[in-house]
C-alpha cells in the first residue's frame, strides 16, 4: 500500500521517466574527462599515483616532514578532497551550460545530481589505486576499516547539497564561480591535505576542526591508516552539516527553477 | 466529441525587464546609481485562453513581437505562466531551435541517445528507433564525429529527425519547416503530415509563411501585442493576418 501510493507520487512518477536522462548525463560526465588523450580513463589512476609521488619526494625528502606512511596519508585526503573540489564545480557549472532546458520540460535537478554522481563514479574508480598502493606499502587492515564507509556516503551527500546550492545561485550571480574557485582553494589550505595538523600553532586549529572536509578526511584517515574508529562526535557534526547544505540546496532549486529559463 | 486535449486558461506572462539578462555585481551597483531598480513589467502574453480538441491543426499567426514562441513555450511546459494554468493531454514534442542543445564534444550516435534521453526515452527503445533517425538525417557516415564539426544543416536534420520520431500526441513547431536545403524541407514536409495524418496527432504550428499554414491548418489563433484577438476557422483568420501584414 505505502510502495504503491510512493510509486504513484508524481515526484516519483517524473523520476522514472527522466532516469535515462541521468544516466546518459552521468555517463557524459565520466566520459568527457578523459576524451582525446591517449592513455583516456587511465589518468584517473595515473594522476594521484604521479601526484603522490611528486609529492612525497618534496615533502618527505626535500621538506624532511616525517608522517607515517606518507603516500596514503596524502592519497586519502588528497582524493576526497578533489572529488569534492571537481563535483562541486561541475555541479554548479551544469545548469549553467544546459540550454535545452529552454527548449524542452526536463526536470533541473537532474543536472546538478547527474554531475555530482560522474564525478563520485571516478571517485570510486581512483580508490583502486589507494587500495594497490595499501598492499604495496604493507598497511594493515583491521575490520575498523569498513567504518570508512560512512564518510563515504556523508562527503558524496556533502558535496551534492553544496552542489545543488551552486547550480541555482550561480544562475542569478555569475560571480559566484569565481568567489568559488577562491573558496576552493582556501579550503583545501585548511584540510590539511599535505601536512599534518600537528604542524599548525594550536590557536589556529580551531579553523580546521570547524571544516567538514577536514573532519571527513580525518575520518577516512583513522579508519584507513589506523585502523581506528573515529569520535562519533565527528559523524554528528558532519552530519549536521550535510542535511543542512541538502535542505538548502534542495530548497533553493525547487524555489527558484521556473526562473532559471530567463537568466541562461 | 473528441476531447479536449490543450486547455490554455487565462494565461499571462509577464516579464521584469530590468533583471533580465546576466546578473553581475557591475550591473546591479549600476543600476542602483541609476535607481533603475524599479521593476519594469513587460506583459508579452496577456489573459489568453482556448482549447484545442484532438487532431486539430492549429496555426499561430502574428507579427514579431506578438507572443507567438513564448505561448508555445507556456505550452510546452519550459516556461511557468505567471497568471493562469495550462493543462495537455499525452506526450508533448515540442521542436523549437531544433539546431542547438547538442553537446558538441559528443560524437553524433552519442548525443541520439542523449537527445532521446532528454525527451524521456529509454535507451532500448532509442536503439530500436536508432536506424530510422540516422537514414532520415543522412548523417550515418558522419555517426562517430563531434558534432562541433556538423554544419549546421546537419544539426538541424538530426534534431528534426530525433523528435519526429517520438510519436508525439501533441506537436509544437516554431517555423522548423524551414530547416535545411529545398530536398530535406520536402522531406521533413511529408514527414509532418505522415505523422498528421496516420496518428491524428494534434499541431501547433508558427510560421510567417500563410502559405504553409493555409496547407496545414484547420484553425487558427491571431496574436496581436501579446493579446488573442481572433481565434477560430483557419480561413478567415488568415485572411485577417495578411491584412495586418499589407498594411
Amino acid at each position: 500500500m505505502v510502495f504503491e501510493s510512493l510509486m504513484n507520487n508524481r515526484f516519483v512518477l517524473n523520476f522514472m521517466k527522466y532516469k535515462y536522462l541521468l544516466y546518459e548525463l552521468v555517463k557524459k560526465t565520466v566520459k568527457l574527462d578523459y576524451r582525446r588523450s591517449f592513455l583516456g580513463i587511465f589518468w584517473i589512476f595515473l594522476n594521484p599515483l604521479l601526484y603522490t609521488i611528486v609529492l612525497t619526494i618534496v615533502f618527505s625528502t626535500f621538506l624532511g616532514r616525517y608522517i607515517d606512511n606518507y603516500p596514503i596519508y596524502l592519497l586519502c585526503g588528497r582524493l576526497a578532497f578533489d572529488f569534492f573540489s571537481s563535483g562541486s564545480k561541475a555541479a554548479m557549472n551544469s545548469l549553467k551550460k544546459a540550454s535545452i532546458i529552454k527548449r524542452v520540460y526536463v526536470p533541473k535537478y537532474i543536472y546538478p545530481l547527474s554531475s555530482v554522481l560522474g564525478k563520485y563514479i571516478t571517485f570510486l574508480m581512483s580508490l583502486i589505486i589507494l587500495a594497490l598502493l595499501i598492499i604495496v606499502t604493507g598497511v594493515v587492515l583491521t575490520w575498523q576499516t569498513v567504518w570508512a564507509i560512512i564518510p563515504f556516503i556523508i562527503l558524496f551527500l556533502l558535496t551534492l547539497g553544496v552542489g545543488l546550492m551552486l547550480a541555482t545561485v550561480v544562475i542569478f550571480f555569475r560571480d559566484v564561480k569565481h568567489l568559488w574557485g577562491v573558496f576552493t582553494s582556501l579550503l583545501m589550505w585548511c584540510s590539511a591535505i599535505f601536512y599534518s595538523i600537528d604542524i599548525i600553532p594550536a590557536q589556529f586549529r580551531a579553523v580546521f576542526e570547524f571544516n567538514p572536509i577536514f573532519q571527513i578526511i580525518d575520518m577516512i584517515r583513522k579508519s584507513v591508516m589506523y585502523g581506528q574508529f573515529y569520535d562519533p562526535f565527528q559523524v554528528f557534526y558532519v552530519l549536521g552539516i550535510t542535511i543542512f547544505f541538502l535542505v538548502l540546496g534542495i530548497c533553493l532549486l525547487f524555489k527558484y527553477q521556473d526562473k532559471f529559463i530567463l537568466y541562461i | 466529441m473528441s476531447e479536449k486535449v490543450i486547455e490554455v486558461d487565462d494565461v499571462s506572462v509577464m516579464f521584469n525587464l530590468k533583471k533580465q539578462g546576466k546578473f553581475s555585481l557591475k550591473n546591479y551597483f549600476q543600476s542602483l546609481k541609476n535607481k533603475e531598480l524599479m521593476f519594469q513589467e513587460f506583459w508579452p502574453l496577456q489573459n489568453v485562453s482556448f482549447n484545442v480538441k484532438k487532431g486539430d491543426r492549429v496555426g499561430i499567426l502574428g507579427l514579431n513581437g506578438a507572443g507567438k514562441s513564448t505561448l508555445l513555450k507556456v505550452i510546452a511546459g519550459v516556461m511557468k505562466p505567471t497568471k493562469g494554468a495550462v493543462k495537455t493531454k499525452g506526450r508533448v514534442v515540442p521542436l523549437l531551435e531544433l539546431s542547438t542543445g547538442f553537446d558538441k564534444s559528443y560524437t553524433g550516435r552519442e548525443n541520439i541517445f542523449l537527445r532521446g534521453a532528454t525527451l524521456g526515452f529509454s535507451t532500448k527503445y532509442m536503439e530500436e528507433r536508432f536506424d530510422e533517425i540516422v537514414d532520415f538525417a543522412e548523417i550515418r557516415k558522419f555517426l562517430n564525429v563531434p558534432v562541433s564539426n556538423y554544419s549546421s544543416g546537419m544539426r538541424a536534420r538530426l534534431g528534426f529527425a530525433i523528435s519526429t520520431m517520438a510519436d508525439p500526441d501533441i506537436l509544437i513547431l516554431d517555423e522548423v519547416l524551414s530547416v535545411g536545403d529545398a530536398k530535406f524541407k520536402k522531406k521533413s514536409f511529408k514527414k509532418m503530415m505522415n505523422l498528421i495524418e496516420s496518428r491524428d496527432t494534434t499541431v501547433l504550428f508558427v510560421s510567417h509563411s500563410t502559405r504553409q499554414v493555409e496547407k496545414l491548418c484547420n484553425k487558427a489563433i491571431l496574436l496581436e501585442n501579446g493579446q488573442m484577438t481572433m481565434v477560430g476557422e483557419s480561413g478567415p483568420i488568415i485572411e485577417k493576418y495578411k491584412e495586418i501584414t499589407d498594411k
